[in-house]
């Protein structure tokens, strides 16, 4: 997508915004596993929150990872004010698949019996992609300004902690596969409806988080081509997770070589630490070379954060260094 | 501490599990190289789609066929493989045709479930045939017996459990029973169910559109030859997955959720009648054991200046000494935290599983993504304890 000159205005002025990524109505946090894309989600969360916007954060499936982070909050199946600003919600597909159903079928006594019929549950379960279709549509849902639930809250922000990698490309390709699966009816409008919100450039985005390791790195590579050809989304960022500082010089880092070569105990452990540091900071230096000459989106760093558990205090302490 | 060859003694599978990010591929893949290194002809499966393996294994590409890796290229490493390994990637697709194919009574039935719709969405993407699909394969080649050693490195599933769920999600879904008797509302099921099934379908049908339910009715009808045999064939997989002769490994990370995870997943391991071989934690942040009764770690800050500031003739001044000296410092008590946070972590792992089988692979200064990183692994995959307790204490 080129780049409109308005939306890099702010940039231009020093205004410390997030153009591009938290200007629009729906982010996707995708990356494979283990990348931290629940801390990001969370912390773009907060940041949204911070610039005035009224932001939610979804998590998919029934992990409650974003709900670890907020210790105080109950997230599930329903909206919940983390913060001012900030709002979460867990996605539950089952739980979706009956709002959808509530939404469409007026009449109470049919509702009821479709719950209660075997058939229903049985389709529900089986049909393949209706649980990603059904939990897209949540996420829709939540990111119209007319809700579509009674009493719904207005969001300027949808983030979602999108599922890892391989599962990622297929969640978000689920409505196009849909609409080729169901080829007329409800669904079949329905599925293209959110086809085109997730190629809606303008107001919907996805950012990546990659780690700076040789393979996570090919791995970004790989997500963002087929994200933005097979599935058709605007890739607005790549976040690099987990930089660490450089804290040493390669002439101090040899210095500390020489020294712990030829020390004992605490010394010795210390200045092998500090060496440990320096060539991981270096090979990590290297791999955020290879990802931004590998990837089209602009490539940001988060830090390593040296806490021994994860918090919202991490997510928050990550926000402040978006950009 | 057994090591990993103690563990997979006498045993001819391996299943690698684990959540996603934990390092279960590269683990695969060392585990598969040491072994054919300690002369077992090994072959190691991935379902990956991002091609990590073929990476790790300098292939330029693994096709559902397994392919021999170079031993030119262990020997470059200095590793000399006295077995020989294989690799290949499971196509879950092309596995999932060929099954179909086997069980297919005659060709126009092959034909039919293979052209409809449902068929060719769910044999791509539907949650589990991947897991599914990857078992089939495993069976296959234990059947050819054709490899002293195969290891399955299973797909990168949101939870390791996913994998464990799959054949019997995959075979109700292919049964399609209940779905089956609603699709004629005329016969003699539905007249047993009763008419609310038949409005419950009407009712379905308006919200999903007609064709959907069509195409589900004619996938079902055009599976149905098919489902005694599926059925069958799962059973033996399960059966296979069970005997004593597999292996299951987890592998996780030291952080507080993977480590949950791993806790997790070893307890429906044990549920499901599992055989649980052992836990590998990777990237763990060793403590310097040489700390131990040291006192030096009092002033570690000002023991560090005064070293800095002798050196041999090439000392730094005073005050650049003290600079460094406070960000090793500062440094060191960043890694001690994490360092003991991953000994807590993993001193509750082991508690959990009740098991001494826990191997640790340190953090590497280098990120491991090739032969050499493969062997340097397996230096501690394949030590003994006392070797691991000298790489540990900094002593190797």
């Amino acid at each position: 997508m080129p780049t409109r000159f308005s939306s890099r205005l702010p940039e231009l002025l020093g205004i410390d915004r997030i153009p591009e990524l938290l200007d629009k109505r729906l982010v996707f946090v995708t990356g494979k596993g283990g990348v931290g894309k629940t801390t990001v989600a969370v912390a773009l969360g907060l940041r949204a929150a911070a610039e005035g916007k009224r932001t939610i954060v979804c998590e998919v499936a029934a992990q409650e990872n974003a709900s670890r982070l907020f210790t105080h909050a109950e997230v599930g199946f329903h909206e919940v004010e983390l913060e001012e600003n900030l709002w979460a919600i867990s996605i539950d597909p089952d739980e979706s698949m009956r709002e959808y159903v509530l939404l469409q079928l007026k009449v109470r006594a049919m509702r009821d019996l479709l719950f209660r019929s075997k058939i229903f549950s049985y389709l529900a379960a089986a049909t393949p992609g209706l649980k990603e279709l059904v939990t897209i549509g949540k996420i829709w849902e939540l990111a119209q300004l007319d809700r579509k639930v009674k009493k719904g809250r207005k969001y300027d922000l949808v983030i979602v902690d999108a599922p890892a990698t391989g599962h990622g490309i297929g969640f978000l390709q689920t409505p196009k596969t849909f609409a080729n699966i169901a080829r007329v009816g409800p669904v079949h409008s329905q599925a293209q409806q959110l086809d085109r919100l997730i190629k809606d450039h303008d107001h919907t985005g996805t950012a990546i988080v990659a780690l700076p390791e040789e393979m996570p790195v090919n791995e970004s590579a790989t997500l963002e081509r087929e994200l933005r050809s097979e599935v058709g989304v605007a890739v607005d960022r790549v976040y690099l997770n987990g930089l660490y500082p450089e804290r040493f010089s390669a002439e101090e880092c040899e210095r500390l070589a020489r020294l712990a070569a030829g020390e004992n105990g605490a010394v010795r452990a210390a200045a092998r630490a500090a060496v440990s540091e320096h060539e991981r900071a270096r090979s990590q230096r290297a791999q955020l070379s290879r990802l931004r000459r590998r990837v089209e989106a602009p490539v940001r760093t988060l830090p390593f954060v040296f806490e021994p558990e994860l918090g919202v205090e991490c997510a928050r302490e990550l926000a402040g260094r978006l950009h | 501490m057994p090591a990993v060859d103690e563990i997979l003694a006498g045993k001819d599978i391996c299943i690698c599990a684990g959540s996603g990010g934990v390092g279960k591929t590269t683990t695969s893949a060392a585990i598969a190289a040491g072994m054919a290194a300690r002369g077992k002809k090994v072959c190691v499966l991935t379902i990956d789609p991002a091609k990590r393996l073929a990476d790790s294994l300098g292939l330029r590409e693994l096709g559902n066929e397994a392919k021999r890796v170079d031993p030119a290229l262990f020997e470059a490493q200095g590793v000399e493989i006295e077995g020989e390994l294989w690799a290949m990637m499971l196509d879950a697709k092309a596995t999932f045709d060929e099954l179909v194919a086997r069980q297919a009574p005659d060709e126009e039935s092959r034909d039919r479930v293979l052209e409809n719709r449902i068929y060719q969405q769910i044999s791509n993407a539907l949650a589990g045939s991947q897991e599914y699909m990857a078992m089939e394969k495993l069976f296959e080649l234990h059947t050819e017996d054709r490899f002293d050693l195969l290891v399955l490195d299973t797909p990168p599933s949101r939870n390791a459990l996913d994998f464990l769920d799959a054949p019997r999600r995959l075979t109700q879904f292919i049964e399609g029973r209940s779905l089956r008797v609603f699709m004629k509302p005329t016969g003699l099921a539905a007249r047993v169910a009763g008419r609310g099934a038949t409005v419950a379908l009407g009712v379905l049908k308006r919200i999903v559109g007609f064709d959907l339910l069509a195409d589900l009715a004619e996938f079902f009808n055009a599976f149905s030859g098919m489902v005694d045999g599926f059925q069958a064939r799962a059973k033996r997989v399960n059966s296979l997955l069970a005997d004593p002769h597999t292996c299951f490994l987890v592998v996780c990370g030291p952080q507080g959720e993977p480590i949950s995870e791993a806790v997790y997943f070893h307890r429906k391991l044990v549920e499901a009648k599992l055989p649980f071989g052992g836990v590998i934690v990777n990237k763990v942040h060793y403590p310097a054991e040489e700390l131990r009764g040291d006192d030096a770690g009092a002033d570690l800050e000002g023991a560090l200046a005064s070293r800095l500031a002798q050196g041999d003739g090439a000392g730094m001044g005073p005050a650049a000494a003290s600079d460094l000296a406070g960000r090793v410092a500062e440094n060191f008590a960043d890694y001690q935290a994490l360092a003991e946070r991953d000994a807590r972590n993993i001193e509750h792992l082991a508690a959990e599983l009740r098991t001494s089988a826990t191997i640790r692979v340190p953090y590497l200064d280098e990120d491991v993504h090739d032969l050499a990183g493969l062997a340097e692994i397996n230096r501690y995959l394949f030590a003994s304890a006392e070797q691991r307790e000298a790489i540990a204490a900094g002593r190797a």
